[in-house]
């Protein structure tokens, strides 16, 4: 039955009418599909080796040959497009709220749609719309969002009544609907036919397909790629590309030098029916009802229907082989809730005949975000798998991006959520993965609420105080698989359980955090810190200095003892890194970095320092427990436990100093708190993390002193109009945009990476500006709350999105950090962004379809704060209890 | 945090117990075939009991669930000494007369129950005693009252009932020289419970109800489907007779303060319940004894404590409603339950759920549609039937455990979700009695085809 499906699936008729690439890889010109011998061998070299013919490796080939590589070799291990990418459902689908998976699916539609002319090969390419359905109000708000950013994309789509459904597909069941969102230009395609169509432009292009050659593994030498080993032979190459889908995980594990690609595949299941007896149009809109967990396309006059079950079934968790795809398994028990959603939504199916119900198993990732990058150990490995069954949406824009990036060495777009440097070893268990995308996959059509966290994979690396905290009531989240701290629950005081404080709305932890963010400010308050990565380098002369100068933009030859916040910025510019380095000595640094960074800096600086063993780099992250001490009267306890004055002139802010704390010695203290607030952050050796913690909370009693986490630590930097790498700034961000130019030593005397795009932009200007907005007329406690990606306005116009938000207690408005650009008004084209643009707009912040009023500053409220601590000093007279 | 499903199973399973009527050879076949019980705890320690029971000096078997509030020691004691009660008030002349006799001459006494206990149901041996001679005193008047009438169950369970109430008040007044026991009697008296109890003799079925705890019997239609049919009222402000009764009894100057916020005097849920004598005795009765109590007592607020606008007790009885109900042989079988599961669940869920289970298929072969005609339609009905039947009945042997999984586990597709079963059965002590009640349940199945030849 499967075979028979298959074929009519997809259309196979392009081997006939379209021969031309096959004459490559086989002598015969046979139309027929029964096997044939390997013709033509394999080359003993290419530039370019790509594993996999599915619609992500075609996807590749193709964008690569139109930019003007031509010796690719794509191998694939069965037939062109015969896995996943056969059997998936082929709808595209632009709502996606990931800004950059949003452009990903757009480039693709756009790409299918001229397909068919521009080869000659049918896609099935079919304009027909769909909508997405609302049956609860917090849905509709998650759909508004996403509109909002449709909509300054210039994607037409809109927010319809239910009324409006009917009117767009007779067969929908609206009486539990509260509304839809119409976007009227998503299609279906065939999407095998869609990458057959790639194939076929590829090897016009000279790339070359070799169908029935499997790669066994990668070779690498010297942390480069040299060529592939397949069952037909070597293959010499310098790069390499894994679209092996469900297999990269193994495939990355298969050579010497392991490639972590953490994705898993679950089962995934959708119906077929018989045409209706007034058979379907083509043209209906696909609907998608997340409440319902499915989504229904029109095909062949019947229907397909599939979804994201509560209750996946994950498959090849111990590798390949235990199961062929071709004999999966239908699973109508499994199906059977799906079906119950099908059949509440299109009550006139009923009767409908159903012709089979397909398993097409898709692989997940641990984010929800597909795989995309090179690897960060082997140089010239790159991946793109793991597409979260959304592969036909981004297949388009993400051969593209990677395309870029083998290309030009970066794509044209921040890609960072996609990269594979998000992830190291530590997402690489397979335990973990199949836990985790147990949880991914009903995600899918899972209501995501701000600051949502997964559940299973969870607890895997802890700071030593984690046991402590979390008895004083800690509630965590992950970054990077650590646990880190988002607020204390006070005794007492029990919050909702998980599911009712979802909300889009004012949480269930203002008031919590709004104390603590009170304590930060008025006493002190501790917060574990532990997470953010850290690296030593030093060397035996001055390689260390001279290196790092050149790698980073702010001057680093400081008198030893002080710290320098820096950017590692590309050549454009752009920060590839926000870190912090102290220097510990002539010859040695201390750097930390966000969380996240772990294996992109590493990678980066592996790549960028000079191959000498006396120069030397070492990961402390894990040496070292790091406790952030934040307020006013930070300095009190510190002075107190070490016997040394801690006061502005003994000890400057951006200091750091080995001392004694409490019985422990060489703790590590930095006059820096990451927030803009008085404080210090203390490294402590792990083993002394414990002694110093329970020091610090019993000397800090008589300050107030109490435990605090990242939500306060967020407010605070937010409203200090602190940026963040990884949430507001990237790569495609330089200092000068985001008025860090006091960060950047533009004259320290030698030349540094980004230098010449910095000198650049400080004499043109710059195209973007990082700028603080205050909320004017937003009522905290009853409209929705800003996330990020909120569309900006400025004078009505589009002018950029947000990149954070925070409640500020002290302005007691929310704010939101965010990009501006200017474009002009009739072309279009992007203008220089200068302080009087930015000063002289009315600006509006785009929540869920509601514009609220906001101030523009590209400035902080130094003048407000200092103010009111001076006032609070008073009050704090009252705060100190014996 | 996260429980394994084998974890889960050995909390659910802890309590549960079965019992099979044995079959005899065509003879006194009993109408009942065996019942199912089980309870989890949300208190630590649990305040819900049950008992069951089969009258040996009479016919019948009896069931029933008790819900305590303020501590269990009024639970407790009612699952002890209420079907004492029952089965004393249900005994002939004779039998009574005999009994006296052999306690009088000391020789060994007839059993009058034989209980079907799970180990975790415990007796007070401390107490015995006390408790046989409370009884004895009460078959004595029984004898003495000879009437000569045969006994109507109807009365023979409120008079159990009331004098059970009557005797736990006496003796929390009298109290008792042992210290240990004066404190248990006064714990008794001054804690409460709701009794909810089945009395099955052939096709008789009576139900004897004080409280908020509930039965229902579950009816198989002829389509095959399951409904179910209430056998007792609840004695809460819910039930308008009951919030009129109260008013009834006492003078029109209390009718505002008599419920208020659902509660009877503002602080009690069920309306009538075992115990309880705050809300029974006179301000000075109850001031005297715990003036002269143990000092746990004194120390204890709640005891002290008496109630607003208490002006003409008592306010609360013990008295239940009985309903006698013919067994038919569509009646398949009785649930009696505590509020915990009844919070919860519909009792047409409930009926589903069981009905489902005692007629369930537990091995199912996958469906392939191969090349058969099959519509959207048909194998929706089909697939919903399986569901019903295979959802986690492979993992209970007991009917009881069952509803208890459903009752904790549902999700929206009413199935069992393993994680929030895994999130509920893992909820710390302190906070487990905020998410849900102490659950107890007895599940009867009763024996058609015994019912049928009647």
């Amino acid at each position: 039955a499967a075979g028979m499906f298959l074929r009519l699936l997809s259309d196979i008729q392009w081997r006939a009418a379209h021969p031309k690439w096959r004459r490559m890889t086989s002598s015969q010109r046979s139309t027929s599909t029964t096997p044939e011998p390997h013709p033509v061998s394999l080359p003993a070299q290419a530039q370019v080796v790509i594993c996999g013919g599915g619609i992500m490796g075609t996807s590749v080939a193709y964008h690569l040959s139109k930019m003007g590589w031509k010796d690719i070799v794509l191998l694939e291990q069965g037939r062109l497009a015969a896995g996943t990418t056969r059997f998936c459902a082929g709808i595209v689908s632009t709502a996606r709220p990931v800004s950059i998976e949003l452009k990903m699916a757009h480039y693709s539609n756009k790409l299918y749609q001229q397909l068919e002319q521009e080869t000659g090969v049918q896609t099935g390419y079919m304009k027909t719309g769909s909508i997405s359905l609302a049956q609860t109000q917090d849905r509709l708000i998650s759909l508004k969002r996403i509109a909002s950013s449709l909509n300054v994309m210039g994607i037409p789509c809109e927010i319809i009544s239910p009324k409006k459904v009917v009117q767009l597909h007779p067969l929908i069941n609206i009486h539990d609907l509260v509304g839809a969102m119409y976007v009227p230009e998503d299609a279906l395609v065939s999407s095998a036919n869609v990458s057959l169509a790639l194939a076929t432009a590829a090897s016009r292009n000279g790339v070359q397909i070799h169908e029935r050659t499997s790669v066994s593994h990668v070779t690498v030498q010297k942390g480069r790629v040299t060529g592939v080993e397949t069952d037909r032979g070597r293959i010499q190459c310098e790069y390499f590309v894994n679209c092996a889908g469900q297999w990269a995980y193994e495939l990355g594990h298969s050579g010497e030098e392991p490639v972590h690609i953490p994705l898993h595949a679950c089962e995934h299941f959708y119906l077929l029916t018989h045409p209706l007896k007034e058979p379907l149009s083509s043209s209906l809109p696909t609907v998608v009802d997340p409440d319902g967990r499915i989504y229904i396309r029109n095909w062949q006059g019947g229907i397909l229907s599939g979804g994201f079950e509560k209750n996946p079934k994950p498959l090849f968790t111990e590798g390949r082989n235990q199961l062929e795809i071709q004999n999966l398994q239908e699973d109508w028990d499994h199906f059977g809730p799906l079906l119950s959603a099908l059949l509440r939504r299109m009550p006139g199916l009923e009767t409908l005949q159903i012709m089979q119900l397909v398993n097409c198993p898709e692989s997940f990732t641990p984010d929800m975000r597909c795989i995309m990058g090179e690897s960060p150990t082997a140089r010239g490995y790159f991946v793109l798998a793991g597409m979260n069954s959304a592969g036909i949406s981004y297949g388009g824009g993400a051969g593209k991006y990677l395309a870029e990036w083998m290309v030009n060495g970066y794509p044209s777009e921040n890609v960072w959520p996609l990269d594979l440097k998000r992830f190291g070893t530590l997402q690489s268990s397979r335990t973990f993965l199949r836990h985790r995308v147990m949880e991914v996959m009903p995600l899918m059509c899972d209501l995501k609420v701000p600051r949502w966290d997964f559940q299973t994979g969870r607890q895997l690396r802890t700071s030593p105080l984690y046991d402590r905290l979390d008895a004083q009531g800690a509630r965590w989240m992950e970054k990077h698989g650590f646990e880190r701290v988002k607020y204390f629950v006070p005794p007492g005081k029990d919050l909702l359980d998980l599911d009712h404080s979802k909300t889009f709305y004012k949480p269930d932890w203002f008031d919590i955090v709004g104390s603590e963010v009170k304590c930060c400010k008025e006493a002190v308050c501790v917060i574990d810190m532990s997470s953010f990565t850290k690296f030593e380098i030093s060397s035996t002369g001055d390689q260390a200095l001279e290196s790092l100068q050149y790698l980073f933009s702010n001057d680093l030859d400081v008198p030893v003892g002080h710290v320098v916040h820096t950017g590692m910025l590309n050549e454009k510019g752009g920060y590839e890194n926000d870190c912090s380095i102290a220097r510990l000595s002539k010859r040695s640094f201390f750097m930390i970095s966000p969380t996240d960074q772990q294996v992109h800096c590493w990678a980066w600086l592996k790549k960028h320092l000079p191959d000498d063993s006396n120069l030397i780099m070492e990961d402390v992250t894990w040496k070292y427990t790091a406790l952030n001490l934040i307020g006013p009267r930070a300095v009190d306890v510190l002075s107190e436990l070490s016997y040394a004055p801690m006061t502005a002139e003994h000890f400057p802010s951006l200091f750091c100093k080995e001392m004694s704390v409490g019985y422990a010695n060489g703790i590590r203290v930095m006059s820096i708190t990451h927030t803009g607030e008085p404080g210090f952050v203390l490294y402590i050796p792990i083993e002394y993390a414990l002694h110093v913690y329970n020091e610090v909370m019993n000397m800090g009693q008589k300050y107030g002193i109490r435990n605090a986490g990242y939500y306060a630590l967020r407010s605070l930097r937010i409203e200090k109009f602190f940026a963040f790498w990884g949430q507001d700034l990237d790569a495609f961000t330089t200092p000068m945009e985001c008025g860090r130019e006091f960060q950047v030593k533009l004259e320290k005397g030698m030349q540094f990476l980004g230098q010449e795009a910095l000198l650049e932009q400080k004499q043109n200007g710059v195209y973007k500006r990082f700028t603080m907005f205050i909320l004017e007329d937003h009522d905290t406690d009853m409209d929705l709350w800003p996330w990020w990606g909120e569309p900006i306005f400025r004078n009505g116009r589009y002018v950029g999105k947000t990149t954070s938000s925070a409640y500020s207690y002290t302005l007691e408005r929310h704010v939101c950090l965010g990009f501006v650009h200017h474009f002009d008004e009739k072309t279009g084209e992007e203008l220089v962004v200068t302080t009087d643009f930015i000063n002289q707009g009315e600006y509006e912040i785009d929540i869920a379809g509601q514009r609220f009023q906001a101030k523009a500053k590209l400035y902080p409220f130094s003048s407000l704060f200092t103010q009111r601590r001076r006032k609070d000093e008073v009050e704090l007279s009252g705060y100190q209890r014996e | 945090f996260y429980l394994t499903p084998p974890q889960v199973n050995s909390i659910l399973k802890a309590n549960e117990y079965s019992f099979k009527v044995p079959e005899f050879d065509g003879k006194n076949v009993s109408s009942v075939l065996g019942f199912d019980s089980n309870q989890l705890p949300a208190n630590a320690p649990i305040e819900d009991r049950r008992s069951a029971a089969t009258c040996l000096q009479t016919r019948g078997m009896l069931l029933g669930v008790f819900d305590g509030h303020a501590g269990c020691a009024c639970a407790q004691a009612v699952s002890e000494r209420l079907f004492y009660y029952i089965a004393v008030s249900l005994l002939p002349h004779e039998t009574l007369l005999e009994i006296e006799n052999a306690v009088e001459s000391g020789r060994a006494l007839l059993p009058i129950l034989q209980w079907h206990k799970h180990p975790n149901d415990y007796f007070s041996k401390e107490a015995s005693k006390l408790y046989f001679n409370s009884l004895r005193t009460y078959w004595q008047e029984l004898i003495d009252l000879n009437s000569g009438e045969t006994t109507d169950v109807r009365e023979a369970l409120i008079n159990a009932f009331k004098r059970l109430d009557n005797d736990i008040s006496l003796e929390a007044q009298v109290g008792d020289p042992n210290s240990f026991l004066n404190y248990l009697v006064l714990r008794v008296a001054f804690s409460g419970a709701t009794a909810c109890v089945a009395h099955v003799d052939g096709v008789d079925l009576h139900i004897a109800n004080t409280g908020d705890s509930r039965a229902m019997l579950g009816v198989q239609e002829e389509d095959g489907s399951w409904s179910a049919v209430n056998l007792s009222y609840d004695h809460n402000a819910q039930n308008e007779h009951e919030v009129e009764r109260v008013k009834m009894e006492h003078p029109k100057s209390e009718e505002k303060s008599l419920v208020k916020q659902d509660r009877l005097l503002g602080l009690l849920m069920p309306f009538r319940a075992f115990g309880d004598v705050k809300f029974k005795w006179s301000i000075e009765l109850q001031k005297r004894v715990i003036e002269s109590g143990p000092d746990q007592l004194n120390d204890n607020e709640y005891t002290k404590f008496i109630p607003p606008n208490y002006h003409t007790p008592p306010y609360l009885t013990a008295e239940p409603e009985v309903i006698h109900h013919k067994l038919r042989p569509q009646d398949k079988f009785l649930v009696l339950a505590t509020d915990g599961l009844w919070e919860t669940m519909h009792r047409q869920d409930v009926a589903r759920i069981v009905g489902e289970y005692l007629t369930g298929v537990h091995h199912q072969q996958p469906i392939a549609v191969g090349g058969y005609k099959v519509t959207l339609g048909q194998m929706h009905g089909l697939l919903t039937e399986r569901r019903a039947r295979i959802s986690s009945v492979f993992e209970d042997q007991n009917a009881a455990t069952h509803l208890i999984r459903h009752a904790v586990g549902n999700n929206e597709f009413g199935t069992v979700d393993h994680e929030r079963l895994s999130k509920m059965l893992s909820l710390p002590e302190e906070l487990a009695r905020m998410y849900r009640d102490d659950i107890t349940i007895i599940v009867v199945q009763f024996n058609s085809h015994v019912i049928g030849a009647y």
